[in-house]
């Protein structure tokens, strides 16, 4: 059969790809568990009973405020997230509910941050936060990433709040339920499906980003993981345990969470994206 | 319902997200591009000198060579993300949506893992695996006879700017992938099997009948790509620092105008200099995303099934 080799060569082709991904990963994790030597001697073998070593870990966890960067991380994430959803779903539900003299033009001033980065503004963020003391605080971060975030966050919350069905909200009007009940109450719990869609629109690049915790903080108690590794790195870029270390530190929490979250941040990502 | 009850209903639910959105986006942006109008003195103080920054910009040889440098790498930068990262995107989307593939999610899964890690560690770690240090790439190419092919490709201003492109092209794969892969499963099954029973095989289908109906996603994947593109910073600050080397071959708009604006080594930076550069990338977004919304998007016929 024709067909059972085509999908043959799928396969092959695919597995080849994703062993492409995912070996430079693997390659960084697995070396870090290792002894100088080994790292050197046999680089593609993974750590045995012989060259096992957690020197480069207890390096870096020595050398590094690496607790605090991932706790200030954390903070950053769940912070700007948080916001973004509260901030994100009321604007979205305003918008799409009430039409009003004006709506289309803010639903299009509000579109104008999908597509033009926040970035281009550095040079005028950067005066203001030094101008109002929030200069390398962990809010001044907070503050850019809701603004990052909005407005693709209201244009996904916006699409889903269409879908939901009149017939609800306008019961609990004929109930007499005041507007901003039927919001928290009613349409708010029915936005949870909602929320993968806007995570990996808004906390990956959070957490990931490296450009304002590098202009916008100074001091190692406001440095974010992603900051934190890059000069943690830099500076030792000679010790390779500690490099590896660095590295896989940073790596390892983000693909447990990918790994249990995946299913539910790729059907987010192909039902936010199709529209 | 009476109108100051609704005026007071919209302050309440759009009040938070405008005023953060306005404060911290909008006015930053507009606050940029109205301070590359001015220039600073030697006493400190801001003098509008209408757009002299950009004519010292794009004319005076200080100014103008590094800017052209940083400028064509950057479209050499998204040159190759568009000929080798959308293509193999589509291709694996493609491939990912064939009916009844086992492992599917398992692909896709891994695949888009490196999308999600920081452009830093990926930085780093591809810096670790292509030095002649460590040796595992030139390890790898011998193994397969190759070994003569190896070079310090990062290290090599000939090489550099592409490699960390290739770089890249390997972490935002899963982007291209992902949306081309939820485009291609919304086309209805019964236009698919009408053309099977035409007798057309699957490729032939993928090229006549899929590739013609998302179009307009990928014509979107090529704005994301150009806008990401032409704001891009971190991987090349990672692996290569401000000054963006050898002799600035890696060097692109992002870096310079971190250069610019913070200054580096023996040069002062400037706030308003660093403006004028923020100022031109944002035109070039600008006309990257006006070609996209009045010439591709308005041209291209969109399917509602």
């Amino acid at each position: 059969m024709r067909s059972r080799y085509t999908i043959f060569g799928v396969h092959v082709i695919l597995l080849a790809y994703t062993l492409l991904a995912t070996l430079p990963i693997l390659l960084v994790i697995m070396n870090s568990f290792k002894s100088r030597n080994a790292i050197f001697g046999s680089p593609l073998s993974p750590p045995n009973a012989d060259t096992f070593s957690l020197i480069g870990y207890t390096k870096v966890l020595g050398k590094s405020h690496f607790v605090t960067y991932l706790l200030n991380s954390m903070i950053v994430t769940l912070g700007s997230m948080g916001l973004v959803l509260l901030f994100g779903a009321m604007a979205a539900w305003a918008l799409t509910e009430y039409k009003f003299r004006g709506s289309t033009l803010l639903a299009l001033f509000l579109s104008i941050g999908i597509m033009v980065p926040i970035r281009l503004g550095s040079v005028a963020i950067v005066a203001m936060m030094r101008q109002s003391g929030l200069n390398d605080t962990l809010t001044a971060l907070v503050l850019v990433y809701v603004a990052q975030g909005l407005p693709m966050a209201i244009f996904i919350l916006s699409e889903f709040i269409e879908q939901i069905p009149k017939d609800l909200r306008d019961a609990a009007r004929c109930d007499g339920v005041p507007e901003t009940r039927i919001f928290f109450e009613v349409i708010a719990p029915l936005l949870r499906p909602a929320i993968a869609t806007v995570a990996v629109f808004t906390m990956v690049p959070v957490w990931n980003d490296l450009w304002f915790p590098l202009i916008l903080t100074s001091s190692d108690s406001t440095h974010t993981i992603t900051l934190g590794v890059q000069q943690f790195v830099g500076q030792y870029t000679t010790d390779w345990n500690s490099v590896l270390s660095a590295l896989s530190l940073a790596i390892l929490p983000i693909v447990v969470i990918y790994v249990i979250f995946s299913r539910q941040l790729i059907a987010g990502l192909t039902s936010g994206a199709v529209k | 319902m009476p109108r100051a009850r609704l005026i007071g209903l919209m302050l309440l639910f759009l009040g938070p997200a405008v005023a953060v959105y306005t404060l911290f986006s909008i006015y930053p942006l507009l606050a940029t591009i109205s301070l590359s109008t001015y220039s600073t003195t030697d006493t400190g103080d801001h003098v509008f000198v209408g757009l002299a920054n950009f004519t010292t910009l794009l004319t005076d040889e200080v100014w103008s060579k590094p800017f052209w440098n940083a400028f064509f790498n950057n479209f050499l930068l998204f040159c190759v993300h568009m000929v080798v990262q959308n293509p193999i995107g589509i291709a694996l989307a493609g491939l990912l949506s064939l009916p009844a593939l086992r492992f599917r999610a398992t692909y896709r899964t891994l695949i888009f893992l490196p999308t999600m890690l920081s452009v830093v560690i990926i930085g780093f770690a591809w810096n670790l695996i292509l030095s002649p240090l460590w040796g595992v790439a030139e390890g790898l190419l011998k193994a397969i006879g190759l070994g003569s092919w190896f070079a310090p490709w990062l290290g090599l201003p000939s090489t550099a700017l592409v490699t960390l492109s290739l770089i890249s092209v390997w972490q935002f794969i899963g982007i291209p992938m992902m949306l081309i892969y939820a485009a291609l499963l919304n086309i209805p099954e019964e236009l698919v099997d009408a053309a099977r029973v035409d007798g057309l095989g699957q490729f032939r289908i993928f090229t006549h009948i899929k590739l013609p109906l998302i179009l307009p996603t990928i014509g979107m994947v090529s704005i994301l790509t150009f806008v990401g593109n032409f704001n891009a910073f971190d991987l090349i600050y990672a692996v290569k620092g401000a000054l963006a080397g050898p002799n600035f071959a890696s060097d692109i708009l992002g870096t310079y105008f971190y250069r610019t604006f913070f200054g580096y080594q023996l040069q002062v930076g400037s706030p308003t200099m660093g403006a004028t550069v923020a100022t031109v990338m944002f035109l070039i977004i600008l006309a990257g995303v006006c070609v996209y919304l009045f010439l591709v998007q308005r041209r291209m016929l969109r399917y509602t099934f």
